[in-house]
């Protein structure tokens, strides 16, 4: 009743400039809560560290903080965090294309194709500390898989070097959503290589392998640089896993920042929000790199 | 294209015994606190632990609230975007985007010291102020999720339609929203809501450094002092987990496909 007639064929218009304040008001008013939800809880505390990571003890403007993160001990924690991300990011991102190839293009059944789906869903967000006992179990020294292999084969997997608490054993274990979250991410890529294009190749005389080689692999190849990206980013700003894995034995990054902001580790809040920006940075740096690569993937998915 | 299928089979095995391995170690393992035989024990153990029910409690009424302001804030701003200002769009994106740019652990940092017990908002000075901070911040993580579902919800409907049909019977904005709109993106909102739930129950990070008494930080716990019960803990909040997947997968088939109309 109480909306205007005269109102009621433009209200889906965007509106000229001078247009009745009080229905501004109105659009703005739905708009507003999420502005100032996102200014509350993302921009002003990530603009907040970002400052502080310029600023000393004494208040004074200074790049000492930056600086400070050239130690042996915080480049070490950086470099383990960029290895174990890209590791876990470039084997999860060929699996991931592998079995997507395998349930898109090898034809398995619909109804194990969709339970696949439905089982990436899952696992890709089954991380955290569960995913962390859940490899204690199978890997750890008690683990199911360590006890068969020694009881079955006789090897000794702690023995021959393996440790669930190391390098290899976390990137192990942040494959199980990294995986999972590349057959999601890359499924509508492979969904659109349409079976016209392979028939026609096929028809010209091409090989299987030509046909990846010309056709096949050029047109994923922006989708999988992209969704490789996305991973690493993913797995760069991962702690729970780790931390429930491993408590703070192992040196990366969160983890550092982690006991930072428990008992300020490094003694200096200065340096500790220079740690959080290097983070942002890196991550930061992915995804631009995920956004440029997509906008041009997007070319293909028409 | 027959001997295609072998390769293709061959991979699935590899992925399928790479993911349902854990499991079943894991399954196998929460049944072993007794010696000797298979028991569920260490389930009895978890499900008779106060802290289990008192952090799974607080951590589900966390996530209730989550989405709820998680919807608040969301489907106005995705409704006036997409129907009056369209020039917000790319704002929209680039903001739901930044939680998956800004890692956890550096947004908490960012709260803690912002937010502190003397700043101009000191949630953290009290218990309840660091509860809303702690809704707040899951209701950020799971920005990304829920504003893509109400999106892609609203897309499917043809709002402007809906819109002016309400107002030509005299309905007022909030109306349209709360009694057209809403009921129309009910799956896409519940999606989203599911989701944020499954993000947001065993969420370890910000909860931990928050000092809040949720279910993630009492994992954490479990993890570093017990031996079977972590494996069953494991094993629910997979099923939790699937439990949210699932009824997503469910209400996907009750989603409008009346689409906008192309007449």
């Amino acid at each position: 009743m109480r909306a205007p007639p005269q109102s009621r064929r433009t209200m889906t218009e965007i509106p000229a400039p001078g247009r009745p304040i009080r229905r501004l008001n109105l659009e703005w008013l739905g708009v507003a809560p999420f502005i100032i939800f996102a200014v509350m809880f993302l921009i002003l505390p990530t603009l907040y560290l970002v400052s502080a990571a310029f600023v000393g003890r004494d208040g004074q403007l200074t790049f000492d903080n930056i600086a400070g993160l050239f130690t042996d001990q915080i480049l070490a924690a950086y470099w383990i965090s960029i290895r174990i991300s890209a590791t876990s990011a470039g084997i999860g991102a060929i699996a991931g294309l592998a079995i997507t190839l395998a349930i898109i293009r090898g034809r398995l059944p619909d109804a194990l194709r969709s339970a696949i789906m439905t089982f990436s869903g899952v696992a890709s967000n089954f991380a955290g500390v569960p995913l962390a006992f859940a490899f204690i179990s199978t890997l750890g020294r008690l683990g199911l898989v360590t006890i068969i292999l020694k009881a079955l084969f006789d090897i000794d997997i702690y023995r021959a070097g393996f440790n669930i608490l190391s390098f290899w054993g976390l990137t192990l274990t942040y494959l199980y959503f990294q995986i999972p979250l590349m057959i999601l991410m890359i499924a509508p890529a492979v969904d659109g290589l349409k079976r016209e294009w392979s028939e026609a190749a096929q028809t010209l005389g091409a090989s299987s392998w030509q046909f990846w080689r010309h056709v096949g692999f050029p047109i994923l190849w922006p989708s999988f640089l992209g969704t490789l990206s996305l991973l690493f980013a993913n797995a760069f700003g991962a702690i729970a896993t780790a931390y429930a894995l491993t408590g703070s034995s192992l040196n990366i990054v969160p983890i550092l920042l982690y006991a930072q902001i428990r008992g300020d580790a490094l003694q200096n809040p200065g340096l500790g929000a220079a740690l959080a920006l290097g983070m942002i940075v890196i991550t930061a740096c992915a995804n631009i790199i995920y956004l440029v690569i997509s906008a041009r993937a997007e070319r293909w998915m028409r | 294209m027959k001997p295609n299928k072998l390769w293709a089979w061959i991979v699935f095995g590899i992925g399928a015994a790479y993911f349902l391995v854990p499991l079943i170690a894991t399954f196998e393992f929460s049944l072993k606190m007794r010696r000797g035989y298979y028991s569920f024990d260490s389930y009895a153990s978890v499900f008779s632990d106060p802290r289990f029910q008192t952090t799974f409690g607080y951590s589900t009424l966390i996530g209730l609230f989550a989405i709820v302001v998680g919807i608040l804030v969301v489907v106005p701003a995705v409704y006036f975007v997409r129907l009056r200002l369209p020039h917000l769009r790319p704002l929209m994106e680039f903001i739901t985007l930044l939680p998956l740019i800004i890692p956890a652990i550096v947004l908490v940092y960012g709260y803690i010291r912002l937010y502190n017990s003397s700043s101009i908002i000191p949630f953290t000075g009290s218990a309840l102020g660091t509860d809303v901070l702690l809704t707040c911040a899951y209701v950020t993580l799971a920005l990304p999720y829920m504003y893509r579902a109400v999106d892609t919800g609203m897309r499917a409907i043809d709002i402007k339609t809906l819109t002016e049909a309400a107002q030509i019977m005299g309905a007022d904005t909030a109306r349209i929203i709360t009694s057209i709109i809403l009921p129309n993106i009910l799956v896409a909102v519940l999606s989203g809501a599911f989701l944020t739930f499954a993000i947001v129950i065993g969420e370890f990070t910000i909860a931990s450094l928050l000092n809040r008494p949720a279910f993630g930080p009492y994992l954490q716990n479990i993890g570093a002092n017990r031996a079977y019960e972590p494996s069953a803990l494991a094993i629910i909040s997979f099923i939790i987990t699937w439990g949210a997947m699932g009824m997503i997968q469910l209400l996907a088939r009750f989603a409008p496909r009346t689409s906008a109309r192309t007449d």
